[in-house]
């Protein structure tokens, strides 16, 4: 056996003083010398434990092979046979859980860098390949027409598989540009759009018609959709609702949900105001409350955009925040300051409505409570105000409740998920499916892109059985 | 991409378009709202339909012209098109059987007041309608919204035409007269609406006004139209625009309603010396 290398490459990345000014990717992507060098770390283990690892069982040892072997047209095949956007999931998948965590190697502390070398062929296919020639072979048409609700991880990667597999697949989009969350939510520096967008265009590509400015259950209900063209229909509207505090003060101005802060800066440009229409106000002292991914991106924009101090107001410790590692990283190493064991009590207005403060109470870690982290306790008399003239409010999302509303035969649960079988996304209405955040509540791109998947191998069995 | 069909100056900074969306024309309901961009440039703004044509699948729209977007908009003609036209969203308002229907429209709202008028009439509802503008030459639809009410009082603030006064001054008129108003609606600025929700206080008489504060999605996702009713935050895209009146915290509406001030202003200031038009 050869001498295992545990040298794992790490990712070049723009300097953070450079990039605090700008919108550009942090992380630059392998070199070809580095993504053979790393490639040729992979030990090609029998077992494939890091296949198993991933949520759409991506052929991962295979790629690996193609690219330390110099094939990228075959590592692109590899690739894309069962993960339609892989530049997508190359960037922002957490990988450190779920296929690197299953790497032999990283039981060495050295896993194979999966993730950088997924965005590694899929750049390079974007680069140099044209994309007709990577779409796989015609099938046959099945006769058989589905709906797909919603534009995100879980609907691009239902639509793409329902498709490759025959059907006659449309995307219903609410927004005005597909993506979902991709587009409106990940910023630039994290997921360039124009890789959204190659990607959804390959999607299209393979026959799937993508309707925007389509908002369903308004404009058209799922029964409509039913009762009318499509033999089965897909639910893929992801968790877009966003959480209050529910505390004092906090329809203040100055006091954004992520969502809207996101979407104005991602999705309407507002860092490029007044070229674009749609402004923002960012401040010179913004507190992003949470510790999730959603709150490192609210914050690492503020920043970008030209705020003097931004905090992450999280209330339990560095230990429990539900963001990436590399994420969390990466917003402290450009500056942002964390207020850990901390949580907001109200917000202070100034006499024309605008936010000028955060009370804010020290909490202490208590017993694990049902999440599994520690229950953070308020430490009574401990208040303290923070100077703020933004706030951003990251506590997470709920489903859009419009479907719900407008469909009969749904169960949904009390915190507004679409009930579905956890493996193949079934709803209890007939030829309904759901998968990805509308189900789980907020969750990953990467989990959302496995139930998607799921769901339409299960929706194709269903249209094939209906003919026998 | 959503062609507009027909161009019409109602008055010199007033304009209606028909514009084609045969799905939205299709489920469009007295009430709703759409959301328009005009270009990759445009902001998401919500604008309440004014009237529908499901044979023609065109929906109606009327705007002002206020700062830089409806100035853009304002720009198209007949045969132009606009990149996104989002709707119906909203709830539709509650048309029911009532008895006497008081509908008040200020300033371009007559456009919005005009389906919900007809709406109430045809459910059997004897309906009177009030409209005011600032002076004669923002007075558009009189004839229309005159065919769609039993009684039509129009106002203007300086007297130029019909009625000099604001239009509280009729309302609590109506209020106090001898024929009993069953439920009023108002719409227009947010400070015409709450004057009339404050002068049907003290009647008891329920009064629904459609809000506007500022929306960037209109389907529920980003909290940036929240305003405060009865105690509880509300989303006006999902939850209204309709909500009562006598619960609507104003305050709070008119603040967040100026959130943008400056860079409207900024805005405005930059598109004007970029399109040459006011030199």
């Amino acid at each position: 056996m050869p001498k295992l290398n545990l040298n794992r490459l790490p990712m070049p990345r723009q300097d953070p003083k450079a990039r605090v000014r700008n919108f550009n990717e942090v992380a630059l992507g392998y070199s070809a010398e580095q993504a053979q060098a790393e490639a040729s770390r992979c030990i090609q283990c029998p077992k494939r434990p890091c296949t198993e690892g991933c949520p759409v069982e991506v052929d991962i040892p295979g790629f690996i092979l193609a690219v330390r072997e110099g094939n990228m047209p075959e590592a692109v095949k590899r690739l894309k046979d069962k993960n339609s956007l892989p530049g997508i999931s190359g960037r922002v998948c957490p990988q450190e859980t779920q296929c690197e965590a299953a790497c032999t190697l990283a039981k060495k502390g050295a896993p194979i860098a999966i993730g950088r070398l997924e965005r590694y062929v899929a750049d390079w296919e974007r680069a140099n390949m044209q994309s007709a020639s990577s779409l796989p072979a015609q099938p046959a048409p099945s006769g058989k027409r589905v709906a797909v609700v919603g534009s995100g991880p879980a609907g691009l990667t239902a639509a793409a598989d329902l498709a490759k597999l025959g059907h006659s697949v449309t995307i219903f989009e609410a927004l005005h540009v597909a993506g979902g969350v991709l587009m409106y939510g990940i910023p630039e520096f994290r997921l360039p759009k124009d890789i959204v967008q190659a990607e959804v265009d390959y999607v299209a590509s393979l026959g799937v018609k993508v309707e925007l400015d389509s908002v369903i259950g308004k404009l058209v209900t799922i029964d409509e959709l039913l009762n009318n063209d499509y033999h089965a229909v897909f639910l893929g509207t992801g968790a877009g609702l966003p959480r209050f505090l529910n505390i004092p003060g906090e329809n203040l101005n100055g006091i954004y949900s992520a969502n809207e802060f996101l979407t104005r800066v991602n999705l309407m440009k507002a860092y490029r105001f007044p070229e674009y229409d749609t402004p923002v106000k960012v401040g010179r002292r913004v507190a992003v409350i949470g510790g999730g991914n959603v709150a490192m991106d609210s914050a690492r924009c503020a920043l970008r955009l030209g705020a003097e101090v931004v905090y992450i107001v999280y209330r339990r410790s560095e230990a429990e925040m539900p963001a990436r590692r590399e994420e969390a990283e990466n917003a402290m190493e450009e500056g942002i300051q964390f207020k850990l064991l901390t949580n907001p009590k109200r917000m202070l207005g100034n006499e024309q409505n605008w936010v000028v403060g955060m009370e804010c109470y020290k909490m202490e870690l208590g017993e694990p409570d049902e999440s599994g982290r520690s229950r953070p306790i308020t430490k009574a008399g401990s208040e303290f105000i923070i100077d703020v003239d933004v706030v951003i409010v990251a506590l997470g999302t709920r489903p859009n409740p419009l479907i719900a509303q407008t469909t009969e035969g749904l169960e949904i649960t009390r915190w507004g998920t679409v009930v579905a079988d956890e493996e193949m996304g079934k709803t209890v209405k007939d030829k309904v499916w759901a998968g990805g955040d509308i189900v789980t509540g907020a969750a990953t791109v990467i989990s959302a892109m496995g139930a998607g998947k799921r769901a339409a191998g299960d929706i194709d069995s269903y249209l094939r059985g209906q003919d026998t | 991409m959503y062609k507009i069909l027909l161009r019409q100056d109602l008055v010199p900074n007033i304009h209606l378009f028909k514009i084609a969306a045969p799905a939205v024309a299709k489920k469009a309901q007295p009430g709703q709202f759409v959301i328009i961009r005009i270009d990759e440039r445009g902001e998401r703004f919500p604008l309440t339909i004014a009237d529908w044509d499901k044979a023609e699948g065109s929906i109606t729209i009327v705007f002002m012209e206020v700062g830089t977007t409806t100035h853009r908009l304002a720009l198209l003609k007949a045969g132009d098109s606009i990149a996104d036209f989002i709707g119906p969203l909203g709830l539709p308002t509650h048309i029911d059987k009532f008895g006497t229907v008081v509908c008040v429209a200020g300033g371009f709202a007559v456009a919005t007041i005009m389906p919900i008028a007809r709406a109430m009439r045809a459910k059997g509802n004897r309906v009177t309608s009030i409209m005011g503008a600032r002076n004669k030459s923002l007075i558009f639809w009189e004839k229309e919204l005159r065919r769609v009410s039993d009684q039509l009082i129009v106002t203007t603030d300086d007297g130029s035409y019909a009625r000099k006064g604001l239009v509280t001054e009729p309302l609590k008129e109506l209020l106090e007269g001898d024929g009993k108003v069953d439920r009023v609606i108002a719409i227009g600025p947010s400070i015409m609406m709450k004057f009339c929700s404050k002068t049907t206080e003290p009647f008891g008489v329920k009064t629904i006004v459609s809000l506007n504060p500022i929306m960037v999605d209109g389907t529920g996702m980003c909290g940036c139209c929240r305003v405060s009713v009865g105690g509880e935050t509300k989303f006006a895209c999902v939850d209204g625009p309709d909500f009562d009146g006598h619960q609507v915290d104003w305050d709070l509406l008119f603040a967040r309603q100026r959130i943008y001030l400056n860079e409207e202003k900024r805005s405005f200031e930059q598109w004007q010396s970029q399109s040459g038009l006011f030199e």
